[in-house]
């Protein structure tokens, strides 16, 4: 059952992963991104990430997404619904293919031990991520902040500096 | 279902983000193209986090590589806006000011 719920998933994640970089619209490459993404959380499901399955779909779905979409409205030029791509694509699917093969050599080289997934449930992932982890989260959230705020001065208009 | 699927399937995604950064001219494109590779190496992440690690140190590093993948898209989207603004183009190729 899982082996199935998880063919499904891969499958609309590299078939969302494929359209996106293969389509000459950017607005259907952005909602081939967002197949892709929310079918990251299913995967999450299926290794009990519960938490991260909704911040994926929250986060992602909701947020990123909606950003990439203001992106593309906001410079609309001419092109978009026909892009092209540069000449180097044959030396890229070269290197995306290299990578590839070699990667997953190294992956099945060496299998990891059988073992069946499991999650801490989310009163232990908050436990942990507020205690053993409470500084590197104050310096993610500092981080957002300071990067907010520089994207703000950066887009404000007419700022040129 | 046993870890090599998730790892393999993590190494396809990451890969097809690699194309689309290698080949795509337009940055809105080159940026999906990272979120995907994002992606893949929170797969990766959490699929050791729930198979290999007891600690689960997996799934909170995922949670920070969102975090900074939300800050990176914010700041991409100013950064893009000003180059539309000013070189009244969006592709990288066409940004050559400082390509000699």
């Amino acid at each position: 059952m899982t082996e199935v719920l998880f063919g499904i998933a891969a499958a609309m994640t590299l078939g969302g992963g494929l359209g996106v970089v293969a389509t000459r619209n950017v607005v259907h490459a952005a909602l081939f991104l967002l197949l892709s993404l929310v079918s990251v959380a299913g995967l999450y499901l299926l290794l009990f990430a519960e938490f991260l399955a909704l911040v994926q779909v929250l986060i992602y779905g909701g947020a990123i997404i909606i950003v990439l979409l203001f992106a593309i409205m906001l410079t609309r030029t001419r092109e978009y619904p026909r892009i092209s791509d540069n000449r180097q694509w044959p030396l890229a699917i070269l290197a995306a293919g290299g990578l590839f093969a070699v990667v997953t050599a190294a992956f099945l080289w060496k299998p990891a031990p059988d073992a069946e997934p499991q999650g801490p449930g989310l009163a232990k992932l908050g436990e942990t991520l507020f205690t053993d982890w409470a500084l590197p989260f104050e310096v993610a959230s500092l981080v957002l902040l300071v990067a907010l705020i520089g994207a703000i001065i950066i887009a404000r208009a007419g700022g040129r500096g | 279902m046993s870890l090599e699927y998730f790892q393999v399937l993590s190494v396809a995604l990451f890969s097809i983000g690699l194309y689309g950064v290698l080949a795509r001219r337009s940055t809105v494109l080159i940026l999906m193209s990272i979120e995907l590779m994002l992606n893949a190496v929170n797969i990766n992440l959490i699929a050791a986090a729930a198979f290999l690690d007891s600690a689960f140190v997996g799934q909170i590093i995922a949670i920070f590589v969102i975090t900074v993948a939300a800050a990176e898209v914010g700041l991409a989207l100013a950064i893009i806006l000003q180059l539309a603004r000013n070189k009244s183009t969006v592709n990288v190729d066409e940004v050559d000011l400082m390509k000699w």
